[in-house]
């Protein structure tokens, strides 16, 4: 059951980002971005599966509600029709090809040559109280750190959507 | 055959390399920062499986930030394509060339 | 006590020049009181070394560079041998003789302060030559005597003339003293030493000792005198020389700056006649072809000095010729011998010559003279005696000094150089006998000349002084007491009657060629100028005589040549300048930064997506460079 879930989730999120990044039947925004949302709930999906019940939560909530709401909203505010009309670079592609491919490569030569069959059983259960207790104690610092960043990042925005830049 | 770390791994590096592409590739500004979220969300999962096969919340607390952090992210960086759209009427890599000399 | 007197003779002078440049240069009789002294108190010592037959070689160490084999020990020392005794006699004698001389020739100047002491300083820069015991020492001195001529040549220096005349000198002098530098270093580095006494010794233990260099270093020591005694090619500053005070003409010609050549290559013979060396015999044409270009330009000049100064010229042709036939002999007395007695009446000539021009109100052309034997009967009467002296007639001394070395020719095979010799012998007397036909014997040519008035004692007592030793120094017997110096046999002195004739009893054929030549030109001159009104040789030989008029075009030769070579240098250094400087280093440098500039720049395309390539690239890079370690 578990495993089945797994391969599920994987290919869910596999084939709907590549359908983000590039599908053949739209260059559209709008749908790169319910693409998106699609990928990001079937990665809070395997969050379950890896017992982080709280992330799995906080990634439906902040990322498939908050941020894609955010970009649909900035897709609509914009007219980007505009992609549609051009067409894909040859050199672009193919180089972006080749540099990922080499990346790709290389991240799994070191992900089979690391010793990761070591990492033994999955003990750690991901429970909201745990981590709770570890975000407010080990990691306060960080946390309301975070929560500065969030202040300034509200701020920056404000002034950056309010005024037109002259 | 179960699932181990490494096939969570393999995914997350499938999602890497397919957001990592699509920054490389495509010229909307708006697609290729959905691409970037792509990536994060690619690390974010290796984090998580990392947590659960060695024993250590941190990685969990680590993903909580880059969650908050991207949040903010993108925020940001909207705004500044929204900024950018009302000067150039463009949300296009290509035309948006004024840092050559 | 004789080594006291030996720094005496050569620090006298110093210390007359520093004391007159330090505190009497404005009071001109105190100053030359000063001079005069100290080079009358130089000959008084000069004759008391010569009365007690002094020798030794008093040195002390001046310089130490390294010790043994590889190690320079530079000693600052006198060598007294009976080649620097008579010298010293000779110099301090005739310079004393002059500087009496110069304070009558000079009363109205101004500046005599100055000019007795670069008199002082000329004297003291000639006895170091004379003294000094080793190369380097002498060298020093050398280059002493053409800083103190500069001063002396260009006294007058607000003339163009004369400061152009200096300037000439010491730069002709500079071009020979270069090889002479070079010879000394080579010397020095194949022998190890430059002292004379240590120097002759070790090339008379081996005369190979120089080895193949020994060609080489001689003629590079001959280069110094080329230049210091004016031989062919380096002659051309002697007659512009002329353009310093007469006196100091006298003083460089006769018995100082010229002479140091011949008395150089006299005192370092030994270097010069090792077997296998070519030097000597090519020393002995350029003496000859000296002595007879000289002769050859002297015929058509009209200025007093210049002719005189030609002679001088001709005359050390003559002498250099005398070292350059000695190699057989070993003995380049004969050399020395023509010096001493040409130092005696060259001065006379001279000084004779100054006094006809101090008469005339500075006239110096010899067409504008005439009558004078009647008007300035001693400056005559001396003057004569020189110039029979200068052309040989016996019994005056210069008949046996040049006697000498057409015997010495004669002997040593040089049948070419004899017969150029004689040659040159019969133009000495044809441009003499000119001289003296136009300006003393022949009708008066201007107003100047018909009231001339002699001059005073001051100057004439020096013109009597040295007429002795003209006529007389045939009997002395210089030439046996040089001989000495080279080893040869005592010959006992004969008497009167038998010295008189010795030249035609040793060599008949020399002696007689000699008189013969004499006559000859004697009898030209006659004909030609004995009551000329103006030359008559222009007027047959239009061609030959303008070429030797211009002094045969060796300035302008020269002036081409330097010229030219200047200016190729110019080109090439301006080439050098402009492409290899201007275009390789600079162009090149910023030309190549600039293209990678460029190159650099197409890299910043202002696409985000080419950055994110760039970058993705190198990642790839550095994980690749990560994981293949």
């Amino acid at each position: 059951m578990e495993t089945l879930c797994f391969y599920l989730f994987a290919a869910l999120a596999v084939v709907c980002g590549f359908l983000v990044v590039a599908n053949p039947f739209s260059r559209n925004p709008v749908a790169s971005a319910m693409f998106l949302v699609l990928t990001i709930a079937a990665l809070a999906g395997l969050f379950v599966l890896l017992h982080a019940f709280f992330l799995a939560a906080v990634q439906i909530l902040v990322y498939a509600g908050a941020v894609m709401v955010l970009f649909l909203f900035v897709i609509m505010l914009l007219d980007l029709k505009e992609e549609e009309r051009r067409s894909w670079r040859k050199f672009g592609l193919v180089g972006g090809g080749v540099a990922v491919a080499l990346i790709a490569l290389l991240m799994y030569a070191a992900l089979r040559q690391s010793p990761l069959g070591a990492a033994g059983e999955p003990r750690v259960e991901g429970s909201t109280a745990a981590l709770g207790e570890l975000l407010f104690r080990q990691y306060l610092l960080p946390f309301e750190l975070v929560g500065v960043l969030l202040l300034v990042g509200m701020v920056g925005v404000i002034w950056l959507s309010k005024r037109a830049v002259p | 055959m179960s699932v181990g770390l490494t096939h969570y791994l393999v995914v997350s590096l499938l999602l890497f390399c397919l957001g990592l592409f699509g920054v490389l590739v495509r010229r909307n500004l708006l697609v290729m920062f959905m691409s970037l979220e792509l990536m994060l969300n690619a690390a974010n999962l290796a984090l998580v499986a990392f947590a659960r096969y060695h024993h250590n919340l941190s990685g969990q607390i680590m993903v909580f930030f880059i969650i908050t952090v991207a949040a903010a992210e993108v925020a940001v960086g909207l705004a500044l394509i929204v900024a950018l759209y009302r000067q150039r009427r463009t949300a296009h890599v290509e035309d948006l060339a004024s840092l050559r000399l | 006590m004789i080594d006291l007197f030996a720094w005496l003779i050569l620090g006298l002078p110093l210390l007359a020049a520093a004391a007159i440049t330090l505190f009497t240069l404005p009071d001109a009789a105190k100053s030359a009181r000063l001079s005069i002294g100290a080079v009358l108190l130089a000959f008084l010592g000069s004759l008391i070394l010569w009365a007690r037959d002094a020798t030794g070689e008093p040195a002390v160490t001046w310089l130490a560079l390294g010790t043994g084999t590889g190690g320079l020990q530079i000693e600052l020392g006198l060598k007294l041998d009976p080649l620097s005794r008579l010298m010293l006699l000779v110099v301090t004698g005739v310079g004393s003789a002059i500087h009496i001389y110069s304070w009558g020739y000079l009363h109205a100047d101004r500046n005599r302060g100055r000019y007795f002491a670069g008199l002082s300083l000329f004297t003291f820069a000639m006895l170091g030559i004379v003294l000094a015991n080793n190369f380097l020492m002498l060298f020093i001195f050398w280059e002493l005597v053409g800083v103190s001529s500069y001063l002396l040549i260009g006294f007058w220096f607000a003339r163009p003339a004369a400061a152009e005349a200096a300037k000439k000198a010491f730069l002709t002098n500079r071009l020979g003293d270069f090889g002479f530098l070079l010879g000394i270093i080579l010397v020095w580095a194949a022998l190890g030493t430059l002292s004379f006494t240590e120097l002759e010794a070790r090339l008379a233990d081996d005369p190979a000792a120089l080895g193949a260099a020994a060609s080489v270093a001689g003629l590079l020591i001959f280069c110094g005198a080329m230049g210091k005694s004016a031989q062919f090619p380096l002659h051309v500053w002697l007659p512009d020389a002329m353009e310093g005070p007469t006196p100091v003409s006298a003083l460089i010609h006769a018995a100082t700056m010229v002479a140091a050549g011949v008395y150089m290559l006299c005192r370092v013979f030994f270097v010069l006649a090792v077997p296998g060396s070519v030097a000597l015999e090519l020393i002995a044409w350029i003496g000859g072809v000296t002595a007879l270009l000289a002769a050859l330009l002297a015929v058509q000049q009209n200025d007093i000095k210049r002719i005189l100064a030609y002679s001088t010229l001709s005359q050390l042709g003559y002498m250099v010729l005398a070292v350059g036939v000695s190699g057989a002999s070993r003995d380049p007395s004969v050399a020395m011998y023509h010096l001493t007695t040409h130092a005696g009446f060259k001065a006379l000539l001279f000084l004779g010559a100054g006094s006809v021009i101090h008469a005339l109100h500075h006239e110096q052309d010899i067409w504008k003279m005439g009558g004078l034997s009647r008007r300035l009967p001693i400056t005559f009467w001396t003057f004569l005696l020189a110039t029979l002296a200068l052309c040989g007639v016996p019994p005056l001394s210069g008949f046996y000094s040049k006697d000498a070395i057409l015997a010495r020719t004669l002997e040593s095979g040089h049948h070419g150089l004899f017969a150029l010799a004689t040659l040159v012998a019969a133009l000495t007397t044809f441009y003499m006998f000119r001289l003296v036909f136009v300006a003393f014997t022949g009708p008066a040519k201007s107003q100047a000349a018909d009231h001339a008035r002699e001059s005073p004692p001051v100057m004439t007592l020096p013109l009597l002084a040295l007429a002795v030793p003209s006529v007389l120094a045939g009997f002395w017997g210089i030439h046996r007491v040089y001989g000495a110096q080279y080893g040869a046999e005592p010959a006992a002195a004969g008497s009167w009657a038998q010295q008189l004739v010795e030249p035609f009893a040793h060599a008949p054929l020399a002696a007689g060629a000699g008189l013969a030549a004499a006559l000859m030109g004697w009898l030209g001159a006659w004909a030609w100028y004995r009551a000329a009104l103006q030359d008559p040789l222009p007027a047959r030989f239009a061609t030959v005589a303008r070429w030797l008029r211009d002094r045969l075009y060796f300035d302008e030769l020269y002036e081409r040549l330097i010229g030219w070579t200047q200016e190729s240098l110019a080109r090439l250094a301006d080439g050098v300048d402009r492409w290899v400087i201007m275009g390789v280093a600079v162009k090149g440098t910023h030309g190549t930064f600039e293209l990678l500039g460029r190159l650099l720049r197409l890299a910043q395309t202002g696409n985000l997506q080419t950055y994110a390539f760039v970058l993705v690239a190198g990642v790839a890079l550095l994980l690749f460079l990560v994981m293949a370690r």
